[in-house]
């Protein structure tokens, strides 16, 4: 599997074969506050690169996650419809969004690996 | 602020801003022989006294509901409204408050919204309801946008018994969207199949109890064959006061509930302002229309309202809003609700059999008459009559005689071929003696 890649608009995607799973940042789940209720799309759906793919409502706004790759929706994490906490509690785990089928690996090139990221948060701080 | 009238070259500026060249073009969408053209031949002044005496004349021409017998129901009812919900209606902290945008400060207008949401809900037999939407139409399409956005599927199916009215806003809302609407042939009987029109690409089947010509209907059985194709059940009714008497869309397995809520507390009022119902599970109320207010508790413990979900609506989520309505009927929706609170639940009941009672007491007389049909096995307060006449001249005939008979099907269903038809309703403002003049009258009309 490999290491997470970011996105400026604070989604992470973790790749294994051709397969991404997404969520938002440790970072995201921090500025959101507590998670109220995840929108999750239909599997089988198709997003583009920068497209919306979920939406994640917190007790201060409902805010869009925007899929960070191309391709096909593959499996959604079911367990944040009745625990959408899980979000906040481990964003980059247990709270997983979707998992999307890669139909083009080389936009992964244009996300940032980690410390790219965590360079990039310190930017906008 | 000064008031300052725009002249020509503000408006040049304000054409060119938004892209058009003339005022006439932004009103494109008005057919050209609907639009007025010129000013209105009306002289250009008059006393107070003179405009009195010729808009009392003008006013005098009209037939008014409460000054003749009157059976016109179809969408609209005239029913009784006690003084003291106008009355209380007029206090001036609801009569001047619109629906509140920094909702919790007021506490008072949030509860009279929480209680009408608690009525609708008993009332549909379902869990939520919202604060209202403007009326039973837009309640009717707004369900339907619902089921698409649940179902992730864009065909809705129509019935032939949804008041035609209802169905145009719902096929306006589909042509806009790009949305398929498959509408059923006009069922005077009932009898049509619902679950043959239902496939894998519906996303719901929209039914009307009792239907648009007063026929009641069993919505298990259609619920039951939506089900089967993962489709949902939007339940309509346009005479709330049948749920009094009906077994609740809830009950029968709706999924969504709509209707008109006029009949209670509010008057015909020209056709609006109405209040629209609607009711859902508690699972799909985040796909929920509208306001919603909710009951919780304050820093100190103290029962208290708040507008709640409010991620749903515009003014958060903006173009992914659920709907682009921020508003409620208030003021329609109070009336509702206090209409509501002085029936009670055995007060509504007892409206419902008054109202089918003095129904069957009219489809008694009216049957008598030679040459008319009852087309109707069952009803509530409302039904059909088949006439030897066509019946737009009919009813005609009889307003010129001081009786409003009823609604000529022809003229919502133009095309239909149903001329002979007449929905005819009965409420407990109809006395026996409106009725004896309604059977004279009409006896009278068909004998010439």
């Amino acid at each position: 599997m490999s290491q997470p890649r970011f996105s400026k608009d604070h989604e992470y995607i973790i790749v294994d074969g051709d397969v991404g799973t997404v969520g938002i940042s440790e970072h995201a789940q921090a500025q959101l506050g507590d998670v109220v209720f995840v929108e999750l799309p239909a599997v089988g759906d198709k997003v583009a690169k920068g497209a919306q793919a979920a939406v994640v409502e917190s007790v201060k706004a409902a805010s869009e996650v925007f899929s960070p790759a191309s391709g096909e929706v593959v499996a959604v994490n079911g367990a944040l419809e009745g625990e959408p906490s899980l979000i906040n509690e481990d964003a980059m785990g247990k709270g997983w969004i979707v998992k999307i089928k890669l139909s083009d690996p080389a936009e992964l090139d244009e996300l940032m690996d980690e410390a790219a990221y965590q360079d990039f948060l310190k930017t906008i701080a | 602020m000064r008031y300052l009238p725009l002249d020509a070259a503000d408006r040049a500026l304000m054409l060119a801003r938004v892209g058009v060249s003339h005022i006439d073009e932004i009103f494109a969408d008005i057919p050209a022989d609907k639009r007025l053209n010129g000013l209105l031949d009306i002289p250009t002044r008059k006393s107070e006294i003179e405009v009195d005496r010729i808009l009392s004349s003008l006013a005098g021409r009209n037939v008014a509901a409460g000054s003749v017998p009157f059976f016109l129901g179809a969408g609209a009812y005239r029913h009784h409204v006690p003084a003291s919900v106008d009355h209380l209606i007029q206090r001036s902290e609801f009569l001047t408050s619109y629906t509140p945008y920094q909702p919790e400060i007021a506490q008072g207008t949030l509860q009279v919204l929480f209680e009408f949401q608690t009525q609708v809900a008993a009332l549909t037999g379902m869990e939520v309801a919202n604060a209202s939407m403007y009326d039973g139409s837009t309640a009717c399409g707004e369900a339907m946008l619902m089921a698409h956005r649940l179902t992730r599927r864009n065909k809705a199916v129509l019935s032939g018994g949804l008041h035609s009215q209802y169905a145009d806003v719902a096929a306006t809302l589909a042509s806009m969207a790009g949305d398929k609407i498959v509408r059923l042939p006009p069922d005077i009987k009932a009898s049509e199949d619902l679950a043959a029109a239902i496939d894998e690409n519906t996303s719901c089947v929209i039914v009307q109890s009792p239907d648009f010509f007063g026929n009641p209907r069993d919505l298990a059985p259609i619920k039951a064959a939506a089900e089967a194709k993962g489709a949902l059940l939007i339940a309509v009714f346009t005479e709330a006061v049948s749920l009094g008497a009906l077994r609740s869309p809830g009950e029968m397995g709706a999924d969504i509930v709509v209707g008109e809520g006029q009949s209670i507390g509010n008057a015909l009022n020209f056709g609006g302002p109405y209040v629209g119902l609607f009711a859902t599970h508690l699972k799909y109320a985040r796909q929920m229309p509208g306001r919603l207010a909710g009951e919780t508790v304050d820093a100190d413990g103290r029962r208290s309202f708040v507008l709640t979900l409010s991620t749903r609506e515009q003014h958060i989520r903006r173009e992914k809003a659920t709907s682009n309505i921020c508003t409620n009927s208030g003021l329609c929706a109070l009336a509702f609700s206090i209409h509501m609170s002085l029936l009670g639940q055995t007060g509504l009941q007892r409206l419902a059999r008054v109202n089918h009672a003095n129904s069957v007491a009219l489809a008694d007389r009216l049957a008598e008459i030679k040459g008319v049909e009852i087309v109707n096995q069952y009803f509530f307060n409302e039904f059909t009559i088949r006439t030897p006449r066509v019946a737009e001249e009919l009813i005609e005939a009889l307003a010129k005689r001081g009786i409003i008979g009823g609604l000529p099907v022809s003229r919502l269903l133009p095309d239909a071929g149903l001329d002979d038809l007449i929905v005819v309703a009965g409420t407990e403002t109809n006395s026996d003696e409106d009725r004896a003049a309604f059977a004279a009258v009409l006896t009278q009309c068909l004998s010439v």
